[in-house]
């Protein structure tokens, strides 16, 4: 099963620009030269994933402003009590951050993959998992906060009902993706300690070879992770 | 694409495929490229916090949110997801149809709007 082979020039021949987009997408082969099915598929399937969240922050906008009541306002809702005082927001701070530092070592990690340096990949891509984990973590804690101050899907103490609803979906739904984030960064942290991509041993699930470019698609992943954060801390925490 | 490197493409893909057969390219770029974007990241993350913490209102308040969220979105993109350096066929392939969602957005406001209407109309003020 050999593996699929292109006989087309060097894309350094190829037109650039909008003539290169033109000759791409009408070439009757594949529209994407220099990028491999994995990548192309791992962009596509982010794309979905684009529209997925777009919905339920779609669903969440649409809810908060077709409401009566008045919306709860998060910057008190999340603000914890620390050196005496209420400082708003720091949790959700603080969770930004964690997750920007982690798609940080993850670029590095994807950088130092493609230099065939092992184990600074692998501590990279263990280091941003537990970071990932971290992340998850302070969610779960303000969960608990919160649903121990009485925040339900159908009703909550300060305000619009819905702000119970569109909190434990969005955030819910990216806990989801940060969590199996952290697993596929553990197993692919694995093979790349163990050289599997080295060796280019076949992989358990495709049954192909292996390549360094894993790491780079595992990092689309979790970048877009990360990207998915920043609209929801824009658009849910600060709005 | 300068900075994109094609080399150590016949090592990476294993000795059962010719070498020359493929034409992927590498997205290998300067480490300090990472640590800069990295940095910005951190800044604008605790512009958008002092957005909240300064109790910026109204007009302010809104486009900065949406500026530092779209600074942000665009480096994470383009330099953490090396979308600056894929040709144009992947870039609009993949950027070009979440152009559907802020239709969405304007259909959804408008739709938003009239609720809010008939619930004052029906059944007045919140209370």
């Amino acid at each position: 099963m050999a593996e699929t082979t292109f006989s087309h020039a060097p894309t350094s021949l190829r037109p650039d620009g909008m003539r290169g987009f033109v000759a791409d997408w009408s070439s009757d082969q594949r529209a994407f030269k220099n990028v491999s099915w994995g990548k192309a598929m791992m962009w596509i399937f982010l794309l979905s994933d684009t529209f997925v969240f777009g919905c339920f922050l779609l669903a969440y906008m649409t809810a908060r402003m077709s409401t009566r009541v008045p919306w709860p306002n998060p910057s008190e809702v999340f603000a914890l009590h620390l050196f005496g005082r209420d400082i708003p927001l720091i949790l959700i701070a603080i969770m930004t951050f964690v997750l920007i530092s982690s798609s940080g070592t993850m670029a590095m990690a994807v950088n130092f993959g493609y230099r065939r340096d092992r184990k600074r990949t692998a501590i990279l891509m263990l280091l941003t998992a537990a970071l990932g984990a971290t992340f998850v973590g302070m969610q779960a804690f303000e969960w608990s906060k919160l649903i121990a101050e009485g925040v339900r899907p159908w009703e909550n103490p300060w305000g619009a009902a819905q702000f119970g609803s569109s909190f434990f979906m969005i955030t819910g739904f990216h806990g989801t993706h940060v969590t199996i984030g952290v697993i596929f960064l553990l197993i692919v942290a694995r093979k790349v300690w163990r050289g599997d991509y080295d060796t280019g041993a076949r992989g358990f699930f495709t049954s192909r070879r292996g390549s360094y470019e894993n790491v780079e698609i595992m990092g689309l992943y979790w970048h877009f992770v990360d990207l998915v954060w920043v609209f929801i801390f824009a658009f849910f925490y600060l709005w | 694409m300068a900075e994109a490197t094609a080399h150590g493409i016949s090592s990476l893909h294993g000795s059962d495929a010719p070498a020359a057969a493929h034409a992927e390219t590498h997205q290998e770029h300067p480490i300090k490229l990472y640590l800069v974007v990295w940095v910005w990241l951190f800044i604008l993350s605790a512009c958008s916090y002092m957005v909240d913490y300064l109790h910026l209102e109204g007009a302010l308040r809104w486009s900065l949110i949406l500026i530092f969220m779209i600074l942000k979105a665009g480096l994470i993109v383009a330099v953490f997801m090396h979308m600056a350096w894929e040709r144009l066929a992947l870039v609009y392939a993949i950027l070009v149809p979440p152009i559907a969602i802020l239709v969405f957005v304007w259909i959804m406001t408008v739709e938003s709007d009239y609720t809010l209407w008939t619930r004052l109309t029906f059944f007045g003020a919140g209370p």
